[in-house]
């Protein structure tokens, strides 16, 4: 009987720590080291952050730095009820989560580590080269459902989505679709490698993908924000020089109290060489 | 001697824990599945913590889950649609007040921020806002609450929409996605039950023993492909082959999905009914050659009628594989919740969404209860598909 009771206790618990937060344990490893911190939150953020991690505790060994994902709600969550030290966030905070940081007295600080562009694909041989974000919207709540609409062939438009799941879609839904839903018909792909195989070999498709999955087997679209004025590519100088609309910010979040522990790993994200990793995982530097 | 009077009382009894335990451990999940599940009814499809708010002059005191995203994708746009005054809709949310105001009008801490929600909605008489309930709950004067409706069973299994994520109100209608995967593993079992019966027939009476030691394992092998492999397999070569076969604008549908389903359900609905085509008794077969039948008949008229059930169970526990395949399922059925109308059409199946939407749902959240939610609705599938074939196996003895 004893073993049946460990099992009632060991199950929930291996639920909990799998929906919860794995880096309660973060603390316990890092007991011999001088620092540990960990990191949690935007998936997107996710493969930068474990770089920057494993440099960082290359070039200073008394470091531990643990580096979960969960998605940016996740990390603020966790930043909140303090079992994380640094949330990653591919998004910025709604003005309810500020309220509840003011509500724990936690003094907020937000450092942009970079930038993420979106690039829309479509088809290499789509005739349809620029889209203004209006259009965007229409075709991802399917509204306009054939390319002649918009200039190009008479074919249907195949939309393609990430999953729900990914904070793509929702920076996607917030900045191009004027937080709509999108059509039940889009398909929504598990991959972003999925995605680019798909409008590779699909004639009427349209997606969107981060600026660095960028590949030749599709092409991409200039979009305009002024209602068709002018219409920009997709590209590293423009998603820095804001310019190019479809892009957003990555940011660590910390509670300045926090500021002592976490600062030098913050300034080595920072500095000349962290931001060349920035580069060197896809994304826009802030320098 | 004296050594075995102890050890076996003590295998014997490990035995007996192991054999109580894996049942406890199924107990136990299925018991976690259903509380997670069922707690998701009659929760409110408003984000916790969240509340609608109208101005006091407005008429409209109830919204259903499907009027609140119409309202707020801006499909409806004025109060005489949902039974209230002719006046247009106007959307008010916290981002909104935050642009309004400057940071000293909210205070430090916040603490104006009722006040300014307040001041605002006065002044916008057809608004509808969402707000944090604990910012507003009886701090507004000049706005009522909305009543939502609550998650019922019958709106969970009748609802054609699923926007799990949609704010301020979730619409979860499992009928596109219960639709989707009875059409992909009905489908997929359509192609794989002939190929399947074909291929044991050939193994257990047909094949000469040399052919039959190599096929066998090869098929065997098919099993333990790990389902990504075929996923990938299917949406790098069956989607683009569908889509150029019928000339589809998108290769990603129903139809890509049951062909990589059937190619992962005939190794089970092979190797069990050739199982049972091997129980037929020489006698019976030797009887049906000496009274004059050719080998295709004795196949045809004795081999198969006896076993029946065994292939019966075959192709159920075919479906039952078919059903809860997630990731290849996933990657070449399109993932679009929209009711089926045709093979050739993108489908969302149950697996796969409780696959692509588990990892991000907040954990206890209604989001999060819903995926459970669907996954009983599985087990519930599933345990009728288990059932049938112990009815059907059980004929045969």
């Amino acid at each position: 009987m004893k073993n049946l009771k460990f099992l009632f206790l060991a199950i929930p618990l291996f639920l909990a720590s799998c929906g919860g937060d794995g880096s309660q344990n973060a603390g316990a490893e890092g007991t011999e080291a001088t620092t540990s911190i960990s990191v949690k939150g935007s998936d997107t953020v996710l493969p930068l952050s474990q770089k920057e991690a494993e440099e960082f505790m290359k070039t200073n060994p008394g470091a531990a730095i643990t580096v979960v994902g969960g998605g940016s709600g996740t990390g603020i969550t966790a930043l909140l009820d303090g079992s994380t030290d640094i949330c990653m966030s591919s998004r910025d905070l709604k003005i309810d989560e500020r309220l509840k940081f003011t509500d724990k007295g936690m003094e907020l600080k937000e450092v942009t580590i970079g930038f993420d562009a979106l690039s829309v694909i479509v088809h290499p041989d789509n005739k349809v080269s620029q889209l203004t974000r209006e259009q965007l919207e229409k075709i991802f709540t399917g509204e306009i459902k054939n390319w002649k609409e918009v200039g190009g062939d008479d074919a249907q438009i195949v939309a393609y989505s990430r999953e729900s799941s990914s904070g793509t879609y929702e920076f996607f839904k917030e900045h191009v679709m004027d937080k709509k839903n999108y059509a039940s018909a889009v398909l929504n792909m598990p991959a972003t490698g999925a995605i680019v195989q798909s409008i590779s070999q699909t004639k009427g498709a349209i997606g969107y993908i981060g600026l660095a999955y960028m590949t030749p087997s599709v092409k991409a679209l200039s979009v305009s924000y002024d209602a068709g004025k002018t219409f920009v590519p997709p590209s590293i100088q423009g998603a820095k020089d804001k310019s190019y609309p479809v892009a957003r910010p990555l940011y660590y979040f910390y509670d300045g109290k926090n500021e002592g522990k976490v600062k030098a790993f913050v300034d080595y994200v920072l500095s000349d060489i962290g931001q060349q990793h920035v580069s060197e995982s896809g994304y826009v530097p802030v320098k | 001697m004296r050594l075995r009077k102890i050890t076996e009382p003590v295998f014997e009894r490990l035995i007996k824990i192991c054999g109580y335990s894996s049942g406890f451990i199924v107990l136990l999940i299925v018991i976690f599945l259903f509380k997670e599940g069922i707690s998701f009814f009659n929760l409110s499809p408003v984000d916790e913590g969240s509340m609608l708010w109208v101005h006091n002059s407005n008429s409209v005191q109830e919204l259903d889950a499907a009027q609140i995203k119409d309202i707020f994708d801006q499909k409806i746009n004025n109060w005489q649609t949902v039974g209230g005054k002719d006046l247009p809709i106007r959307l008010f949310t916290l981002d909104e007040v935050g642009k309004a105001f400057t940071a000293e009008q909210l205070g430090p801490k916040f603490e104006y921020l009722p006040k300014c929600i307040d001041s605002y909605m006065d002044s916008l008489p057809g608004a509808i806002g969402f707000f944090p309930e604990k910012q507003t709950a009886g701090l507004l004067k000049s706005a009522k609450a909305v009543e939502v409706d609550k998650v019922s069973f019958s709106s969970f299994i009748s609802d054609t929409e699923w926007f799990p994520t949609s704010r301020p109100a979730a619409r979860m209608g499992i009928m596109p996605l219960l639709l989707g995967t009875l059409l992909v593993s009905f489908f997929a079992i359509l192609i794989a039950l002939p190929l399947g019966l074909a291929a044991s027939i050939y193994l257990a009476e047909i094949a000469d023993e040399r052919v039959r030691k190599i096929l066998k394992p090869v098929i065997e092998l098919l099993a333990g492909i790990p389902s990504v492999v075929y996923g990938f397999f299917g949406l790098v070569v069956i989607v683009p082959f569908v889509q150029n076969a019928f000339n589809l604008p998108v290769g990603e549908t129903a139809l890509a999905g049951s062909i990589v389903l059937a190619i992962m359900a005939l190794p089970t609905i092979i190797t069990v009914s050739e199982d049972a085509l091997r129980t037929t008794p020489r006698a019976m077969k030797e009887a049906s050659l000496a009274l004059g039948a050719s080998k295709w008949q004795t196949i045809r008229k004795v081999i198969v009628p006896y076993a029946a059930s065994g292939i019966t169970a075959a192709a159920i526990l075919g479906i039952g594989r078919a059903i809860g395949e997630t990731m290849a399922a996933l990657m070449v059925t399109g993932n679009s919740a929209i009711m089926p109308h045709s093979l050739l059409q993108p489908v969302r199946t149950i697996p796969a969404t409780i696959a692509a939407e588990l990892g991000e749902a907040p954990f206890g959240g209604l989001h999060f209860k819903a995926l459970f939610a669907l996954g009983c609705i599985l087990f519930i599938i599933t345990l009728i598909i288990n059932l049938l074939v112990e009815r059907v196996s059980a004929k045969r003895r």
